[in-house]
């Protein structure tokens, strides 16, 4: 049985109170208090038990088509100068890291004997991760998504549907992201006892975000080993993800926190530049806050109210970051930077036409980052290709007038 | 003492407060308000300073802070409303929103200027129990502010007990979970958490608020505690057409 996945960083990891530093905690109504709780005191004991870990990986297997490969993208290295890796989880069922969480957070649902799943989703990714695996428990699922997005991932919804979910349009605020993880919060206060509530990233109260990462730690774990065997070492020089909430950069970063000479890139969307007023770089325009129950940084103004963010990719765009994100950033461990629109778009491109592979707009942000790196020697890059661009088709021919 | 601990002590019948939110239905509307509730014979009132992010609010709530907030509501320019509020309001007055504005603003000089304008008591229902504690209760306690804690019925009684030693003024029972604006269920289950509750015997008045939008809800909250608190069924009217000539009716309405 592999343990490695539940090790928990001691100077990285979660502190007994839910903090990273200054960051995180569970800043939620009493409502939410008693589902939290529960969540709280049971999460580990669920995960660390051996049957929970055996179906954990039977499912990641079997199911996920898991380990994602890790492959030496030949032609990129060449351009750039340096050896980079691919991390394949675009190559996953349901085409994204997404469903990795949403595998480990069904198993703890139907320990913890609840009836009825409920998600939130911005371009549809978690959603459909979601639909999927409760369509393989046989669990009801309500999936929120912002009006505006359910207009503009019309072939999402529609998988969602297909696999028996209720997909429900959030009309609040500014009908996005933030607004369906407010109403899947609202949902989640009107029923407590029956249903467990999956959020998709690293965010939310303790401890989800500690949660999630462990469930999107396999990235990593599996990064370590398949680096081990095409290259003599299990360490690279650099790691590379993007940040929207941050869930496959944790678990892209996850088992190399302690590793202190191995840097940690993470990219954040840039939309059209960080000064443009579009954009959803938050730790380059964000402030220490509380958004969706946890401190962190996030993107509001000078009054604290949230700043809806702006990114091509939906999957980036959310006005905060996970506070393990936060902590990361505060203290240099890891490093923050973004990328705009254009320069994505750009960088998915020559992916495709470097190795025949077309990501998602999100990884695509960590791509473009290679384009300002200055790499010394021969250094080892590994970058998370978090998702396939299948979805992102229509974006790319308007953008290329392909 | 603070006018709520003293209001608490003195009144006899049941209690009847009122939340609005601020800079709804006009930016400037925030003391009119107040003072029209307090004409019309409310005992204490609520005034909510609205967030983008409202998680604990249904629709009704929702609607109005969104308003607020595009007519341009912010705390310093509430607080500059609120310094004329102890020349037209002698009942209790609380304030009522989310963290994160509060955060922003400095918890710290929040608790001061709230003192210095007048109000007597705190809700801010996603600040949680330990921070309240570590950080920032001695700035609640220093400016004689009371900080109001919710309960649910899925609340233990263990937790109950650990509110009811950390709070000053009274203890907000949720008539059950869910978001504002949902109807109270005049149910068994609703009335033997309010008998489970009463039969605890805590230190503190409670009052049952989230649902109460009648006569019969607030007869059946005054039943069990102290009295009641409309929030959601008081907005709605807000946004009716010369509402602040109809809010003595809407008391007489709710008390019967």
């Amino acid at each position: 049985m592999n343990r490695e996945f539940i090790k928990s960083s001691v100077n990285w990891g979660v502190n007994d109170k839910g903090y990273y530093g200054d960051f995180g905690g569970a800043y939620i109504p009493e409502m939410l208090y008693p589902n939290v709780e529960e969540l709280r005191t049971k999460y580990l004991d669920i995960i660390y038990d051996p049957s929970f870990q055996e179906s954990f990986h039977k499912l990641l297997k079997d199911y996920v088509g898991r380990p994602s490969p890790l492959f030496l993208a030949g032609r990129l290295s060449e351009k750039y100068g340096a050896r980079i890796f691919l991390k394949r989880e675009d190559l996953n069922h349901t085409g994204a890291h997404k469903i990795n969480n949403t595998v480990g957070q069904i198993l703890l649902a139907q320990r913890l004997g609840k009836k009825r799943i409920i998600a939130e989703t911005g371009a549809g990714q978690h959603g459909v991760a979601t639909a999927t695996v409760c369509a393989l428990m046989g669990l009801e699922c309500v999936v929120y998504m912002g009006e505006i997005d359910i207009q503009r991932q019309a072939p999402n919804v529609a998988r969602m549907k297909m696999m028996g979910a209720t997909v429900v349009p959030a009309t609040s605020g500014s009908k996005t992201l933030k607004d369906a993880t407010n109403e899947a919060m609202r949902d989640w206060i009107n029923n407590p006892v029956d249903t467990h509530y999956i959020i998709g990233s690293v965010v939310g109260p303790h401890p989800y975000p500690d949660m999630v990462a462990r469930f999107q730690a396999i990235i990593s774990e599996e990064t370590k080993a398949q680096l081990k065997e095409q290259t003599g070492s299990e360490n690279p020089n650099i790691v590379m993800a993007c940040v929207g909430g941050g869930s496959n950069a944790i678990g892209m970063f996850y088992h190399f926190l302690d590793d202190e000479d191995v840097r940690l890139i993470a990219i954040e969307a840039a939309g059209l530049g960080v000064e443009s007023g579009e954009s959803a770089a938050t730790t380059a325009l964000g402030k220490e806050g509380v958004l969706h129950g946890s401190r962190s940084i996030l993107m509001q103004t000078n009054d604290g109210q949230v700043v809806e963010p702006y990114s091509i990719s939906a999957g980036l765009d959310y006005p905060g970051i996970g506070p393990q994100h936060a902590h990361l950033f505060k203290t240099g461990r890891g490093e923050y930077v973004s990328a705009t629109d254009d320069e994505a778009m750009d960088a998915g491109r020559l992916l495709a036409e470097l190795e025949g592979i077309i990501p998602a707009i999100e990884s695509a942000h960590a791509l473009a980052h290679l384009d300002k790196m200055k790499f010394k020697g021969n250094e080892t890059v590994v970058i998370c290709l978090s998702g396939r661009g299948d979805k992102d088709l229509d974006n790319y021919m308007k953008h290329f007038n392909l | 003492m603070n006018r709520l601990n003293e209001l608490f002590k003195n009144k006899k019948s049941p209690i009847l407060s009122i939340y609005f939110t601020a800079g709804y239905p006009d930016l400037n509307s925030t003391l009119d308000i107040a003072e029209a509730l307090e004409n019309g014979g409310a005992d204490f009132i609520e005034i909510g300073f609205p967030y983008s992010d409202p998680v604990a609010d249904g629709p009704v709530i929702q609607a109005s802070s969104q308003v607020a907030l595009k007519n341009g509501m912010t705390l310093p320019i509430l607080f500059e409303q609120l310094k004329d509020l102890r020349k037209r309001v002698s009942i209790p007055v609380l304030l009522m929103g989310y963290v994160n504005p509060v955060l922003q603003y400095g918890v710290e000089n929040f608790c001061n200027k709230a003192a210095e304008v007048g109000v007597d008591g705190i809700i801010v229902p996603d600040l949680p129990m330990y921070e309240y504690e570590s950080l920032y209760k001695d700035c609640f306690l220093g400016n004689k502010l009371s900080n109001i804690f919710l309960v649910t019925p899925q609340t233990s009684e263990e937790r109950i007990r650990k509110i009811d030693g950390l709070s000053n003024g009274f203890i907000y029972l949720l008539s059950s979970s869910s978001t504002t604006g949902k109807d109270l269920k005049v149910s068994n289950e609703a009335d033997s958490y309010f008998q489970r509750i009463r039969d605890m015997n805590l230190q503190n008045p409670t009052m049952i608020g989230f649902g109460i939008s009648d006569q019969k809800s607030f007869n059946k909250a005054a039943e069990y505690t102290r009295g009641a608190i409309v929030g959601s069924a008081f907005v709605k009217l807000l946004g009716t057409e010369n509402a602040l000539d109809r809010v003595g009716e809407f008391l007489k309405m709710i008390r019967g």
